[in-house]
């Protein structure tokens, strides 16, 4: 591993203990829906460091992608639905 | 291969520069609609001249990388222009030095009916 | 390579430093979802980086994967903040 991959390691790390507290602190659900994808995106990022981008992929698609887009809709049906 | 890899290099730092730029305007700007100006357009000047200079570097993976950047040129200014209405329409304050509300006028203009200013 | 890359990098970690401040200090939600585009776009190019490095073409169609479902991400969070509060 390469000084440049060890460092990029350790940003991701960091990003991800950061980001993760974002979303125990916050008050917001939708803050938190966002610091959570953020989590599976540098998850994803760091599978690809240890060279499994298959994971890597299946990490993109689901945690980043579609766990938020099912969280968003989700409260916009709720909000709609709850208005009537 | 001897001339074009230290050319990708210089292209890529240029990229990188620019994306750090994009970073200063997030961390700088007064308000939220200089910020979505500054984090998305030039992150999209940065992110085309990285994968140039990823490409310079390694030849053999142009199309893919110019598929990404394709993609990068679709995506990215029409989620700006989406940040940027869901902002005016979630009523988020603009700086006091901001001069004019072209949305807004055009909202008035729609809501009075011809005659309205 | 690799240390040819290492300048680009640390401007790069410069500005993942930079827009992260501005995920966690944004007054308003919206702040944070350019946060969060720009946060993706800098994590594209670390991993442009990386595939540099390791010399493996593969790597790309992850950075593929994610440009396309940052993208619905962001559009999907700012339908749904087009709706008012916070």
């Amino acid at each position: 591993m390469s000084v440049l991959m060890l460092g990029l390691a350790i940003a991701l790390a960091l990003s991800m203990v950061a980001a993760a507290a974002v979303a125990l602190i916050t008050r917001s659900t939708v803050i938190a829906v966002l610091a959570a994808g953020l989590v599976s995106l540098f998850a994803s990022i760091f599978f690809v460091v240890l060279a499994a981008p298959d994971v890597a992929m299946t990490e993109a698609a689901i945690g980043s992608g579609l766990t938020t887009f099912l969280f968003f809709f989700t409260m916009g049906r709720i909000r709609r639905e709850g208005g009537k | 291969m001897t001339l074009l890899a230290p050319l990708g290099i210089l292209v890529m730092t240029l990229g990188t520069v620019f994306l750090a730029l994009a970073g200063l305007g997030l961390f700088r700007m007064p308000d939220t609609y200089t910020r979505i100006q500054a984090g998305t357009k030039a992150t999209t000047l940065g992110m085309l001249l990285m994968l140039a200079g990823a490409a310079l570097i390694a030849p053999a993976w142009t199309v893919k990388l110019g598929l990404i950047a394709l993609f990068l040129m679709f995506t990215n200014p029409l989620s700006s222009q989406v940040l940027a209405r869901a902002a005016h329409r979630a009523g988020v304050p603009a700086t006091e030095r901001t001069s004019a509300d072209a949305l807004a006028e055009d909202a008035a203009d729609m809501a009075g009916g011809e005659g309205a200013a | 390579m690799t240390d040819a890359l290492l300048l680009p990098a640390a401007i790069a970690a410069l500005a993942l430093v930079l827009s992260f401040w501005r995920f966690i200090a944004g007054p308003h939600a919206v702040d944070r979802v350019v946060a969060f585009d720009g946060l993706t776009l800098i994590a594209i190019s670390g991993l442009v980086m990386a595939a540099l490095v390791s010399g493996r073409g593969i790597y790309l169609d992850v950075a593929l994967i994610y440009a396309l479902l940052s993208f619905l991400g962001v559009i999907v969070a700012s339908r749904y903040l087009e709706g008012g509060e916070e």
